[in-house]
């Protein structure tokens, strides 16, 4: 947005502004926090990639970090995730995540390099930051994208849900560079990394920030006590129960066939509103996205909200008492029973033919 | 709060804290919409709340007022009936109430949006510096958690996102200490004022608003600026002509057309049935035994 757009609907002029049509180049913010790169940047690589080839452009990853080796690890990686660019801004300011060094080293790599596209994971540092660089550059922000594509135009088409889920939009930024979106973890496919892929070219950049000029100071970071909030997203076994558990310590049944199975363990939302189970645990539209190779729902109807959530799983399992059941419309395998009772049973049943000893069970 | 029934607004505090909460006024339930034509969404008919996530911002903003002092604005944008929620949260007990609306506004997307909001709050800031912004995690309508950062970065507020707990705040030095929500843990961050937080559901218990604040509300006026009383100069920057993004194309997703295949058995006992459960599983998928006895259960 420029300060004196002209009239009539801002994003809809038809020609691209002069001084965007040097923007060029699709890139992916790199989420590096405590020496480990977040996951869905990886994901947005393959998917950035994918972007790159269609527009004949170069695929660029952005990492910002402390001088570390945690640092050299993810612009190391990031060639095996297919980037041809490399953009490096080392500071010890980067140390832990804190919006303002964050926006200004983004913000400042985006006026000197000007990509036409600029892709960031929808976590909570993701969204932070996306929200800031996007108001700095007065540019267009498509939030929690489920789908990236190019149009006919070359313009970045960008796919979210909305309304829980209920419906989809496809959102665009004409007219402003760059388009920038934010995708959820576990929606695009994690790519294999190719460890033999040549290293690109990399592009340092220096910040100028002075650790005195960054007014919010991080005095500690608690640790989540288990690692959950990661776990279940990148489980590839989730059990999950739902209304039909009819109460807190019938989870019991779920957490122990998730145990059998090796697997994390969730539920559908007015279940953390019952307090019967924290929000970590609550998988849909408002919780995690999921995408396992098993996911096993018992006594979830299937709402639209939930099944945004579980869509990506390979293979879903409903256990529910009612045959008209919603969850039976996208489940691929389904079982009109009484979850109380087939939970149990199917936790011996696996933990046999899968030669665990049932005995652990009473353990967990 | 003090009041005395009369209807009148509390005497304006200039000590403690001068707070504005952001809230808006969102469709009741998933049951929208989209006109076959035009592709807008059909908000007519659909009952309003408060966007649940800004309650407790708005909780939160009371109980720091009810402990330091100070002041609750709340601030809407939103069509002429947006009244309806700042009532409520002036109801719940808030101070003061501002509702911006004009069609100039219709249409924003969020750098629309926190561009609005930021000039009218620099507006009401012109009584009495703000110090604290809130605003919630996010709408369940749009749902973008976008706002928030967009207002901070245009007033220059220290941003502090996803807050989960305010542990302390010192009044005379401009400090605060927060507890962020972040990936994998908990940042615990020293920020100073002014500031603006977006916080976490669950951060508080929400109150009920007492009887006092229910009839102070039903009399009190809700300040109702258009984009010009707002401090709009640029109209430019407002509403669709100052929004970036373009919704090309809303649709409802387009169902799988296979339904689940139903695990089919005689057998009546849980032990029976689970097994025809795995049977089932198995023969469709014939790797899925030998990857799960691989993997190390329980
Ligand atoms: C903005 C918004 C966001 C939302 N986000 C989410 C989200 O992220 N995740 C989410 O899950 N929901 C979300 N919801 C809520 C969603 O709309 C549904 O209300 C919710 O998913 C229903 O949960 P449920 O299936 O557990 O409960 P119910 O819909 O009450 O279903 C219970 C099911 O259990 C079955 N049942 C009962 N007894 C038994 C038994 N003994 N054995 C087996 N089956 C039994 C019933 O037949 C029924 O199908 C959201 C809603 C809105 C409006
Ligand atoms: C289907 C659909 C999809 C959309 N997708 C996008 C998108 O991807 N990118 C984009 O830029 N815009 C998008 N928009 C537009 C966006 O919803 C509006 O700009 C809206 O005014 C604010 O965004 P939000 O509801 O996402 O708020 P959020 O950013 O989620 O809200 C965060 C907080 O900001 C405050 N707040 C937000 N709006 C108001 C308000 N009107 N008055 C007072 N306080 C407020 C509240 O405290 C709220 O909790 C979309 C709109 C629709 C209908």
């Amino acid at each position: 947005m420029s300060e004196t757009p002209a009239a009539g609907r801002a994003g809809m002029r038809k020609e691209l502004p002069e001084h965007f049509r040097d923007y060029r180049n699709v890139w992916v913010f790199i989420e590096l926090e405590r020496g480990q790169v977040h996951p869905v940047s990886w994901e947005l690589m393959g998917e950035g990639r994918k972007l790159a080839d269609r527009l004949g452009v170069q695929l660029a990853a952005v990492v910002l970090g402390p001088k570390d080796e945690g640092t050299r690890t993810a612009i190391r990686q990031t060639w095996a995730y297919g980037a041809d660019i490399c953009y490096i801004c080392k500071d010890a300011v980067l140390t832990d995540y804190r919006n303002e060094p964050y926006t200004q080293a983004l913000t400042g790599l985006v006026n000197a390099y000007k990509p036409e596209i600029l892709l960031l994971g929808a976590t909570t540092l993701g969204r932070d930051l996306a929200g800031s660089v996007a108001t700095t550059l007065k540019t267009g922000l498509t939030a929690d994208a489920t789908e990236l594509a190019i149009d006919d135009e070359m313009s970045l088409a960008a796919t979210r849900p909305t309304f829980g889920g209920t419906l989809l939009c496809t959102i665009h930024t004409l007219n402003f560079r760059p388009q920038m979106a934010t995708v959820r973890p576990r929606v695009m496919a994690m790519p294999h990394p190719d460890m033999t892929r040549p290293a690109g070219r990399s592009v340092w950049y220096t910040l100028g920030v002075a650790e005195a000029d960054v007014i919010t100071k991080v005095l500690e970071f608690v640790a989540d006590a288990t690692t959950n909030e990661v776990n279940l997203a990148y489980a590839d076994i989730v059990v999950a129960g739902g209304m039909g558990l009819q109460n807190a310590a019938n989870f019991r049944l779920v957490r122990d066939l998730a145990a059998v199975l090796g697997g994390e363990y969730g539920c559908s939302r007015p279940v953390v509103q019952k307090g019967w189970l924290p929000a970590e645990r609550q998988i849909g539209q408002t919780g995690k996205t999921i995408r396992p190779r098993l996911y096993i729902a018992a006594g979830i109807s299937g709402a639209i909200q939930h099944r945004v959530g579980v869509e990506g799983a390979d293979l879903i399992i409903a256990i529910n008492t009612d045959p008209q059941a919603r969850i039976f419309d996208f489940a691929h395998l389904g079982v009109v029973a009484d979850a109380l009772q087939i939970l149990p049973a199917l936790t011996e049943a696996f933990a046999r033919r899968l030669g665990r000893e049932t005995r652990i069970l009473e353990e967990a | 709060m003090t009041d005395d029934l009369t209807g009148n607004p509390p005497k304006p505090d200039t000590t403690g804290l001068n707070i504005v909460v952001c809230i808006k006024q969102v469709p009741d339930s998933a049951q929208i919409r989209v006109h076959p034509v035009t592709n807008t969404i059909m908000r007519q008919g659909v009952p309003t709340i408060i966007n649940p996530y800004d309650l407790y911002a708005l909780e939160e903003a009371l109980r720091l007022r009810d402990q330091y002092g100070g002041a609750v604005t709340v601030l809407c944008m939103g069509p002429p009936m947006a009244e309806d929620a700042l009532r409520r949260a002036l109801g719940l007990g808030a101070d003061r109430a501002v509702l911006i609306t004009d069609r100039r506004f219709a249409g924003s997307d969020t750098l629309a949006t926190s561009f609005a909001l930021a000039t009218a709050l620099t507006t009401i800031a012109q009584d009495r510096p703000i110090d604290i912004v809130f605003t919630g995690k996010q709408t369940i309508d749009g749902d973008t958690a976008q706002v928030g950062p967009g207002i901070a970065r245009r007033l220059g507020l220290n941003q502090l996102t996803y807050v989960s707990a305010i542990d302390s705040i010192d009044l005379g030095k401009r400090e605060l200490v927060v507890r962020r929500r972040a990936e994998g843990g908990v940042q615990v961050l020293q920020s100073r004022l002014p500031c603006l937080i977006t916080v976490m559901e669950g951060i508080n218990d929400l109150r009920r608003g007492s009887i006092q604040d229910l009839l102070r509300a039903a009399r009190a006026d809700v300040t109702v600026w258009s984009a010009e009383q707002a401090g709009v100069t640029n109209p430019m920057m407002c509403g669709l002509r100052g929004s970036p993004t373009v919704v090309k194309k809303v649709f409802a997703p387009s169902p799988r057309s296979e339904p689940a295949e139903m695990v089919t058995t005689e057998a009546k006992r849980p032990a029976q049935v689970a097994e025809a459960v795995l049977d089932l599983l198995f023969a469709r998928n014939p790797k899925l035994e030998a990857d799960l006895a691989a993997r190390k259960g329980a």
